[in-house]
């Protein structure tokens, strides 16, 4: 059997999505910034995508930015809000421990300018409450910026309650939305939010796509400096073939959020019961709050690596956030921001469901983490240690 | 390519020597769970300072369960003293080399089966010089806890 179960990481392109780059890839050729006809085609097809994502996400078409993927999206919209801020004297952010790394790199980058930076606590749920996010708006703060939902561990976030303290406050509100678009419901009005970042291939659009909203009356900063394409905004000749095939895979996904959900939803409430029954295992983030496709657990006594080395071998793909697949010394900084102990966190598995998931594949995950943790374990000094009460469990059995 | 060689997804595969020794003649455990890895090495040794049995358990990544194995099946039936010559090396060689951030994981292994002689040493009471032995290792230089 095999099952890709790694859809957080990214997504197969669908079969209308594919042919719909390759109809502008061959013919649809020229640069949009052309004024003869070829040209023009091109920039007719950009401003129909421009309208068809701004329908989407409800928004007006000028407020629709593309751009290479999430990670720039979330540079300029933060990058953006803090040259704002700065020029009324506020150098103050606020966001949470578990962003992905193109939020927290990049609030790292302006701390060394000199923005104070508070990043709140997301509490063993995983989810960040609009009280906090009210308690620690200063007359300062120049920008809140949080995950609509988490990447590792798939908890939603009460966005729109923390929009409408934004709004209240007078602060700009940027969301990381890669995990959510796609996936559940987002509207920017209802929202609330005034940036919002999207990346393509999250929902079987092509990689390298992106789109940064920005409320109409804000000011963006350039990243990539150049021609006067995204307004003058965002400069490169557009990826008309990525934009054509993502504006298709947001249209598709969008249209099934509702039957990809009720097909999703109970074979992934299945997966978390089966593999709750492994002993001294426990679900990470909130059992609810989450998006319908993402779970992830740790297991106690093993490393997360060699547990998804050995389930691809049972044709099984997945991620962990242990530190031996980060490629770094620590593990998952979402996980250690909801409070697992690091050698819990070495001992992670996320599996993200396709919306083509059958139950029968849902059985063979669960036999198949289940013989793997069970044979890690048993060659596992740690395990022995915890099961010998020589080392002290974290979990409960 | 593949994050590994062929030999270390063999060896991780299908791992040489795990288990325990009852009784074992010397025991040696390094690594720690807040690392990610720990690695123990059972000893047999016979009168004439040969390595009869070697078994092993690890908790870690591919490349530990891999380096843990490799380095068993490079010392089995050996004399102490060229087991002790066994290096981090030699290990990642015989497993046709490692990534750059998985050496530690060979390390771990060379480390673990010194600890098993100097075990073995000090339960008999044989002298040795006691800097060709690694010291504990505090983990603040390896994770940063």
């Amino acid at each position: 059997m095999n099952i890709y179960a790694d859809n957080a990481a990214t997504t197969k392109l669908s079969k209308s999505v594919i042919n719909e780059m390759v109809y502008y890839m061959e013919n649809v050729n020229g640069n949009p910034s052309s004024l003869y006809e070829t040209g023009q085609k091109a920039k007719e097809a950009l401003e129909d995508a421009r309208q068809r994502v701004a329908n989407i996400l409800n928004c007006e078409a000028r407020e629709i930015y593309f751009t290479s993927g999430g990670s720039e999206s979330d540079n300029q919209a933060i990058i953006s809000a803090a040259r704002i801020g700065e020029k009324k004297g506020k150098k103050h952010i606020i966001s949470t421990a578990f962003e992905h790394h193109a939020v927290l790199h990049t609030l790292k980058k302006l701390e060394k300018e000199g923005f104070e930076i508070t990043l709140l606590d997301v509490h063993e749920e995983g989810v960040v409450t609009p009280k906090q996010v009210e308690d620690a708006i200063r007359d300062d703060t120049a920008l809140v910026t949080i995950m609509y939902a988490n990447n590792e561990i798939g908890t939603i976030q009460p966005i729109k309650e923390i929009g409408e303290i934004c709004r209240k406050k007078g602060v700009l509100f940027h969301s990381d939305a890669v995990q959510a678009v796609g996936h559940i419901k987002v509207d920017v009005q209802k929202d609330n939010v005034d940036m919002l970042s999207v990346s393509a291939h999250k929902f079987h659009g092509p990689k390298g796509c992106g789109i940064l909203y920005a409320k109409r009356n804000i000011v963006l900063t350039n990243i990539i400096e150049g021609g006067a394409q995204e307004r003058g905004k965002r400069a490169g000749t557009e990826n008309i073939p990525g934009i054509m095939g993502m504006t298709k895979a947001l249209e598709e996904a969008v249209a099934s959020i509702d039957e990809n959900a009720q097909h999703i939803i109970p074979l992934r409430d299945k997966l978390i019961d089966g593999l709750n029954s492994i002993s001294y295992s426990e679900l990470n983030g909130d059992r609810y709050k989450r998006v319908p496709a993402t779970v992830n657990f740790c297991f106690e006594g093993i490393e997360g690596e060699s547990l998804l080395l050995l389930l691809d071998d049972k044709g099984i793909a997945v991620s962990s956030g242990s530190a031996c697949t980060s490629g770094s010394l620590d593990p998952s900084h979402v996980l250690l921001a909801i409070g697992r102990p690091h050698e819990v966190a070495h001992g992670s598995l996320r599996i993200s469901l396709g919306d083509d998931i059958t139950e029968e594949e849902i059985d063979y995950i669960i036999k198949s983490v289940k013989e793997v943790v069970e044979y890690l374990r048993n060659m596992s000094p740690f395990w022995k240690d915890l099961m010998s009460g020589k080392r002290q469990h974290v979990f409960a059995e | 390519m593949a994050l590994y060689s062929e030999k270390v997804m063999d060896h991780f595969r299908n791992p040489r020597n795990v288990g325990v020794i009852e009784n074992a003649d010397g025991v040696g455990e390094v690594g720690n769970p807040v690392c990610g890895d720990i690695m123990k090495i059972y000893l047999k040794i016979n009168d004439d300072q040969i390595i009869d049995d070697v078994k092993f358990e690890t908790f870690g990544c591919g490349s530990a369960i891999a380096s843990s194995s490799m380095a068993t099946e490079l010392i089995k039936g050996k004399p102490l003293d060229e087991a002790l010559k066994l290096t981090n090396k030699a290990v990642t060689e015989a497993l046709d080399g490692l990534p750059a951030h998985k050496l530690h994981c060979s390390v771990l292994a060379e480390e673990a089966i010194k600890k098993a002689v100097k075990d073995y040493y000090d339960k008999n009471g044989i002298e040795y010089d006691e800097s060709k032995f690694p010291k504990d290792h505090d983990c603040e230089h390896c994770c940063g806890v």
